[in-house]
């Protein structure tokens, strides 16, 4: 798939909204006053920021509204209302804390839950989708929430929680990456199936329908060497997971902390390239290209 | 109303003779001419003078070589537009309801005045059926010409899409996949059409139909009776010759 | 439940009108519906009625709303302003460009018609441009067929009085095995796409025999993967085994063939080898009634195949002995032909035995009685529904006539010509060698030439030749180098003219035809010829006008430019005196016309050639007081008289536009034309819709339609005395002999019966250190060069990779992405590569015309076309290499000067990747602005 920018940034910063987001919501923190403007004013800018990067790769932007209409079937329409949802209601928990220093608990907790609705739903439009065999699995939305979350609560300064959130994630991702490499293999398209010729022999692509690109090779089509690839999963995990950690087992200092936080998000944005780069689109098989 | 409907009443779509298309790509034109010109906005083309030209086709033909266990290779020219899939997933995942399956005839549309260009509809597809227009910014796919096959503007026989209408070759066939006593069904039956990627559990209606065998060595004895030398009597072709003509009408003298 | 789907006109409006014209975006010439709205092209469909492709059309028809909108369409008149080549012109009226070109013509019919030099290219108005020529008085004019397939069409004319596509057709309604020989797409493209979905639908077998297994090779049932220039000998194989087996239709050989005419077998004889006459002329045959000697057209007369006649002390053989003798010989036997045609013997065995098969075994017989020219009724027709088709794959070679010659000679020896399922003449045709006419070429300062240029000759006393035996024709066409050049030799025009041999011309004058670029051997070596100057520092070939409708690559080398209008802008009719879109059952021609007028100040070129004429004062187009005789190309087709009631069109003729074939001028004929939907269609009567050449009932009709004057019938020559003539004359026979460094050459290919050699190439270069043949294709939603500067067809075939076999493939080691540097004994390509392991393993190809130079068709310099793209033009050359003996030969059929691009022989080894395919020219200055960037087509607004 081909990895557009709009969309790694949407889903690093609004997971790492919502998960901050689900953080306060649950009270683990629980700041008053301009401390609590500061803190959602954080959340905002990164849930909603990456929602507004998520609109530029639409053809048609100034029609977004109409996608929150068809929740009945889509993760797409479901993750555009769990999210409007859960801002406004956090936006009245907020109100609750930065002007009357209340906590309004079952409200915070309603939104918590939101934020991990939201991040749910946005793993499911990928993890729905039978075309991208390396995504169609539990662990897409389970790494999600995880990053999600453990992302939240670095930014909240959860430092155990992140810990452990951030070595599941690990673990996830790294089986993530062993099931993923198969995926494609074992899910029983190929071009023999593609094309219903499997019987005579062995199929390959000959002439392409145009000898010029066109919408479905762009989108669908990109290949990411090997090697490069490898690479890029060692880079990912150290700046998503080692070092954060190693920061974090250092004794306490905002700085740290802080190197910790633009590690994790460094590595998050390579993760996500990859997540889409080394996505196989079945479609790719009419094109004799994996 | 990107739920499915649970059943459509006919099961409009094409069948797709693989045997019999020669690759002319006249059904990829004369849909990218009609289309252009009517169901929804044009169909654009980017660079369409330059370095690299690149336009929105309803419907293209690949096409593969396929080599057997023994023998020689073969060539298959594969046309491939939008199946009209009853399991279609491109709507159910559309997030606006642009997408939709038509009760009456299961024909798969975009409302293009609802589509917001999301794109996801197409990476839903297996089969790279849809195509976002560049400049529309809207979702582009095969409308199996349905301002065509109804349209009382134009004579009875011409209610047909355009690529079936301008196939030479006739490799194309329209009608409702749903009726199994259709000419449609019938030659699906008969030639043993088949489903693409049916472990994607879309369901196409269009059905292609498979190459016949190719290269097969005869299965008479080459020589007797056919190639039988006539001169092995050794008198030579001419005793032959004489022979041979005596025995015509009006021969024997 | 019920969901809220959107209610959906599904009756648009679909246009406010449909204009029936025909399509021109190649030689089929469809019909085609035109819907306008708000006066302009919305959309182009097939028409259903027309004869040609009955509502189907190719990918090229339907884009041509790209064609008609082309950014590259020519504007206005064009005088060269820079050097030549450089493409800088300024825009000029077209009084002054008309009044240019009479100037400087006008000197020349006065003083030496020859010099001028006319050629048009695959246009179909050439009965009226070679009208033109013949009043300017020139012998130099031709069209393009010298170079695209003289050598099926003069074979197939010589041999039965016509060939495949314009001549005939297989009876696709019949057949029960087709065998296409040598075939990417051919002229007849709907029909042939049509005749195939046909057999497929009645499951019938399809055979391909050709190197490259793609388009309809790939839907064959059988394919046969042969070496380039080898079917003549897998032909005559095949040959050897039917009639070894006696699997050949003795009867209809017998009545209907020249295999019974007995030849004069005295070598000491000066007709030796020639007929036997009667004191008529007629040739003889022995008469199975008495034994006796008669005139094969004698009334009831049953030709023997067998009986051998001696007088005066000389035996006569029937051909059909002579057919015996050569062809039962064990060197045409498949194993000896096997390794030379890369198709095993017992291969070519169950080949043949297929044929005899379906010919013998499965005959299709109608129960319809008709009679034949000898008086004899026959109660039914007796078909062998065995058929072929074949075109440049076998014409484009050095031995191409002779290997078409041999493909005619095996489907009359299955009696599967004009019977049911087999190969149908189209009307009209058939039409014999001997009813065509003779070349003319006697020049008369300032008067017109004696008659048509172009023709079949009977012998050495009709070759075109001054009394010092030098060419009368600049192309040297009917003369000893090609003798049966029928159709002339327009790629030999350019270096004859610059090498002023045989005579310098002043200009050269052509018609829509891409000589700079894909339609010329040698690409590089023809611009330095149309630019090369004298040691005066005038140009070599002084001057040339060219006619176009777009920037084309010519268009840069002409000194005047008459700018034509596309296909949906003018008029134009497709003649039965000329190359008629006939179908077998039925005669029919059609017309163009205006159904969009030009936006841009451009001339039909056919309307411009009346007042050129007219200026010029030709005759046949000024009337006797010196006016114009017709005010443009409609006045023409409408009013011209070719011979007495025969005009342009054979429909609606007469006053009230009521007769067919023959008739007077009707005024109102092209709107009768227009009502009709642009065609007409006359069928022939069903009692002689086969044996055509033989049916007295044929006979009359084609009379009556106005195809000759007097009936005709005739047999099938399958030995070709003319051929014999010409032999003779080498050997040393005759007044008239070829120069002594021709007499070999002329000996060993001009042979009565069909023959075999190498091609030449492979006696020129060294086979083993060129071992690759190569190719090229049409590609089906491609035309030539002009397909190119179509927005939609440009994003199918932008580029052209060499297709390589698997054995070459891994021998080098390639891999996708790779490039190679591909070399011929002429010069050196280097292209990108791509696997296909459906080719024959010692043949490379690739898809024709696809390469473009810089800056032409208004595509921006970095179009693939210019950059990937690559054209094997540049590996081919007009002549052979030297081979040490003084002489260059000319790469071309030694019987009818047709190119062989075929024959060409490469080497190829892996390259680095440029960043261009090789060679790199520069480019040119484009007369108009390049395209748009982004187009959304529609004529919504
Ligand atoms: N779409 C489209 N149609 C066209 C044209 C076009 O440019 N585009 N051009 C028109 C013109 S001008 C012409 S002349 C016709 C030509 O139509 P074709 O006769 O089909 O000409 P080519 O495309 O050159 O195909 C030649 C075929 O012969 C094969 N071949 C080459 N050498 C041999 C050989 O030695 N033996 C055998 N058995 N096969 C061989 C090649 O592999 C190829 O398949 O097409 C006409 N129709
Ligand atoms: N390597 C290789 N070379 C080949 C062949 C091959 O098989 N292999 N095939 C050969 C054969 S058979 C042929 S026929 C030639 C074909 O080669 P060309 O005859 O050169 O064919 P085109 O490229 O179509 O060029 C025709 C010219 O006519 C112009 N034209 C188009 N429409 C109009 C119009 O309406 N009016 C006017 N006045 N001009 C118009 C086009 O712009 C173009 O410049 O190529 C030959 N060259
Ligand atoms: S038009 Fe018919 S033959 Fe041509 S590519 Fe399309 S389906 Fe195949
Ligand atoms: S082919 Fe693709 S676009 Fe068409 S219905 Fe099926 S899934 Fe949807
Ligand atoms: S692109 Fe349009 S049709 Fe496709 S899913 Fe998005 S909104 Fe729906
Ligand atoms: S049915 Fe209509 S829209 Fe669909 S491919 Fe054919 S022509 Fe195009
Ligand atoms: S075959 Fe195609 S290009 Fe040729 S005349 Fe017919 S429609 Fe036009
Ligand atoms: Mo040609």
């Amino acid at each position: 798939m081909h990895p557009a920018k709009s969309v790694i940034i949407f889903t690093t910063f609004s997971g790492l909204g919502f998960g901050l987001l689900f953080w306060l919501g649950i009270g683990a923190i629980t700041p008053t006053g301009w401390m609590a403007f500061v803190w959602f004013t954080i959340a905002y800018l990164a849930a909603v920021g990456g929602l507004l990067a998520s609109t530029f790769h639409l053809g048609r932007p100034e029609r977004a509204i109409k996608a929150f209409s068809q929740w009945q079937t889509s993760w797409l329409s479901r993750e555009g209302i769990c999210a409007v949802a859960t801002l406004l209601v956090m936006a009245v928990y907020g109100a609750g804390l930065v002007f009357f220093d209340r906590v309004l608990a079952p409200l915070g907790w309603i939104g918590a839950l939101g934020a991990l609705a939201t991040v749910f739903t946005t793993s499911m439009i990928y993890a729905q989708l039978k075309t991208v065999p390396r995504w169609r699995h539990w662990s897409t939305p389970a790494l999600f929430l995880t990053l999600s979350v453990g992302g939240g609560a670095l930014l909240a300064g959860q430092v155990t929680e992140a810990l452990v959130l951030l070595a599941l994630a690990a673990g996830l991702q790294v089986y993530g990456w062993i099931t993923g490499d198969t995926a494609l293999a074992r899910s029983g398209t190929d071009m023999a199936t593609a094309t219903g010729l499997g019987h005579i022999g062995t199929v390959r692509a000959f002439e392409p329908p145009h000898t010029g690109t066109n919408y479905l090779m762009r989108e669908f089509i990109h290949v990411v060497g090997r090697k490069h690839a490898q690479a890029l999963r060692v880079i990912a995990a150290v700046l998503a997971f080692v070092l954060p950690v190693v920061f974090l087992l250092l004794p306490f200092s905002h700085i740290w902390g802080a190197l910790a936080l633009v590690s994790h998000i460094a590595g998050v944005l390579v993760l996500r390239w990859l997540f889409f780069a080394q996505a196989e689109h079945v479609v790719g098989l009419y094109y004799g290209k994996r | 109303m990107t739920q499915l409907p649970a059943s459509t009443a006919k099961k409009l779509g094409l069948v797709i003779d693989l045997d019999t298309c020669v690759g002319c790509h006249a059904c990829v034109i004369s849909c990218k001419g009609w289309n252009t010109e009517n169901y929804g906005a044009p169909l654009s083309d980017q660079d369409a003078y330059g370095a690299n030209p690149s336009g929105t086709f309803l419907n293209r033909v690949h096409s593969y070589e396929v080599q057997p266990e023994a023998g020689t290779a073969q060539l298959i020219h594969f046309p491939k537009s939008c199946l009209h899939c009853d399991d279609a997933p491109c709507v159910t995942v559309c997030p606006t309801g642009a997408s939709y399956k038509r009760v009456e005839d299961g024909i798969v549309l975009v409302n293009e005045s609802d589509c917001i260009g999301c794109g996801l509809c197409a990476w839903a597809c297996p089969y790279g059926a849809r195509e976002l227009d560049a400049k529309e910014g809207v979702m582009k796919k095969c409308t199996l010409c349905v301002d065509r096959i109804y349209n009382e503007n134009l004579p009875e026989e011409d209610r047909v899409p355009a690529c079936v209408r301008t196939c030479p070759a006739g490799a194309r066939h329209f009608g409702d996949l749903g009726d199994a006593e259709s000419e449609v069904s019938q030659l699906v039956a008969a030639r043993g059409g088949f489903d693409l990627m049916p472990e994607q559990g879309t369901k196409p209606v269009n059905k292609y139909l498979p190459p016949r065998p190719k290269d097969v060595a005869p299965e008479f004895d080459v020589l007797a009776p056919f190639l039988d030398p006539v001169a092995t009597d050794g008198k030579g072709f001419a005793h032959w010759l004489d022979k041979a003509l005596s025995a015509l009408p009006g021969g024997a003298k | 439940m019920s969901l809220d789907q959107p209610q959906l006109d599904t009756s648009p409006h679909v246009s406010d009108e449909v204009r029936k014209t025909t399509c021109y975006m190649c030689a089929c010439r469809c019909g085609i519906n035109v819907h306008m709205k708000d006066g302009k092209v919305a959309y182009i469909e097939g028409n259903r009625d027309h004869p040609v492709n009955q509502g189907v059309l190719c990918a090229k028809g339907s884009a041509g709303i790209m064609q008609h909108n082309a950014p590259s369409r020519l504007r206005a008149p064009l005088r060269r302003v820079g050097e030549r080549g450089s493409g800088e012109f300024e825009e000029i009226s077209w009084e002054e460009a008309l009044q240019t070109a009479t100037d400087w013509l006008a000197p020349l019919r006065a003083n030496h018609p020859e010099k001028l030099a006319f050629f048009t290219g695959r246009d179909q108005s050439q009965s009226f441009t070679s009208f033109w020529a013949q009043g300017f008085g020139t012998p130099n004019y031709a069209a393009h067929g010298g170079f695209c397939s003289v050598n099926m069409a003069a074979a197939g004319i010589y041999t039965m009085g016509g060939a495949f596509w314009e001549f005939g057709q297989p009876d696709w309604d019949h057949t029960k095995l087709f065998m296409l020989f040598g075939v990417a797409e051919d002229h007849d493209s709907n029909p042939i796409k049509m005749g195939i979905g046909k057999i497929k639908a009645r499951g019938a077998r399809i055979i391909g025999v050709n190197p490259i297994r793609t388009g309809y090779n790939a839907v064959a049932d059988d394919w046969v993967g042969i070496t380039p220039g080898t079917d003549g000998l897998f032909i005559l194989a095949l040959v050897h085994c039917l009639m070894s087996a006696g699997k050949v239709d003795l009867d209809y050989l017998a009545q209907f063939t020249n295999a019974s005419v007995l030849v004069n077998e005295d070598p000491k004889s000066d007709q030796f080898g020639l007929f036997l006459r009667d004191a008529a002329g007629q040739p003889q045959v022995i008469d199975r009634r008495t034994g006796q000697l008669a005139p094969w057209n004698g009334q009831g007369v049953e030709p023997d195949l067998a009986a051998t006649h001696r007088a005066a002390g000389i035996t006569h053989r029937p051909v059909f002995h002579l057919m015996a003798d050569r062809y039962l010989d064990a060197s045409y036997a498949p194993e000896a032909v096997a390794d030379r045609c890369g198709i095993s013997a017992q291969r070519i065995r169950a080949l043949a035995a297929d044929l005899a098969r379906v010919a013998f075994d499965e005959p299709v017989i109608l129960d319809r009685p008709w009679t034949d020219f000898r008086g004899k009724k026959h109660a039914q027709m007796i078909g062998r529904p065995v058929s072929f088709h074949a075109m440049r794959g076998i014409s484009a070679h050095s031995n191409g006539f002779q290997t078409c010659r041999a493909l005619h000679m095996l489907q009359i020896l299955l009696g599967a010509v004009e019977t049911p399922g087999g190969m149908r003449f189209k009307p009209p045709y058939p039409k014999p060698a001997t009813a065509h006419p003779k070349p003319h070429g006697k020049v008369t300062a300032g008067a017109a030439l004696d008659g048509p240029h172009l023709g079949y000759v009977h012998g050495p006393e009709d070759l075109l030749l001054h009394d010092d035996g030098s060419p009368i024709r600049i192309d040297k066409a009917f003369s000893w180098d090609n003798p049966m050049s029928a159709h002339g030799l327009m790629h030999m025009v350019i270096s004859n003219a610059h090498a002023g041999d045989p005579y310098k011309i002043d200009t050269l004058f052509m018609y829509m035809a891409n000589m700079s670029w894909n339609s010329s051997m040698n690409v590089g070596g023809v611009h330095k010829m149309l630019t090369d100057k004298d040691e005066n520092g005038d140009y070599v070939i002084p001057r040339i006008i060219y006619s176009d409708a777009y920037s084309s690559e010519m268009v840069a080398y002409a000194d005047l430019i008459l700018p034509d209008t596309t296909y949906l802008e003018r008029h134009d009719c497709i003649s039965l005196l000329d190359r008629p879109i006939c179908e077998a059952d039925g005669v029919a021609d059609a017309i163009r016309w205006p159904v969009v007028e030009p936006d841009r100040d451009v001339r039909g070129f056919q309307s411009v050639l009346c007042d050129l004429g007219a200026r010029l004062g030709l005759p046949g187009f000024v009337n006797d007081d010196g006016s114009a005789k017709y005010k443009d190309y409609a006045d023409y087709i409408t009013n011209h008289i070719r011979r007495p009631g025969i005009g342009p069109l054979a429909g609606f003729r007469g006053a009230d536009g009521k007769a067919e074939g023959r008739g007077a001028a009707n005024p109102d004929q092209l709107q009768n034309y227009i009502d009709n939907g642009g065609f007409w269609i006359a069928h022939v009567p069903e009692n002689c819709a086969y044996y055509k050449p033989f049916s007295a009932e044929y006979q009359d009709w084609a009379v009556k339609m106005g195809f000759y004057d007097v009936v005709q019938p005739y047999i099938f020559q399958l030995y070709v005395e003319p051929l014999r003539k010409f032999q003779a004359a080498a050997e040393g026979k005759g007044h008239r002999q070829p120069p002594d460094h021709l007499r070999g050459q002329i000996k060993a290919t001009m042979d009565p019966l069909p023959i075999w050699y190498p091609p030449f190439e492979d006696g020129h270069v060294d086979p083993m250190e060129y071992p690759v043949h190569a190719l090229t294709q049409r590609p089906m939603a491609m035309y030539h060069s002009w397909g190119t500067q179509n927005a939609w067809l440009r994003q199918i075939h932008g580029h052209n990779p060499l297709y390589v076999p698997t054995k070459i493939w891994d021998q080098h080691g390639f891999k996708d992405g790779d490039w190679a540097r591909v070399t011929s004994a002429h010069g050196s390509i280097t292209v990108p590569v791509a696997l296909q392991a459906a080719l024959n393993e010692n043949t490379v190809w690739t898809w024709n015309a696809i390469g473009k130079r810089k800056g032409a068709w208004a595509l921006d310099e970095k179009a693939p076309e210019a950059t990937k793209g690559f054209l094997l033009n540049h590996l081919i050359h007009e002549l052979l290499p030297p081979r040490g003996d003084g002489l260059r030969w000319a790469n071309s059929d030694p019987v009818t000067g047709q190119a062989a691009w075929f024959d060409l022989r490469v080497k190829i080894e892996k390259s680095g990747i440029p960043n261009e395919a090789q060679p790199i020219m520069p480019a040119i200055t484009s007369p108009v602005p390049q395209g748009p960037k982004d187009i959304a087509w529609t004529s919504r607004k």
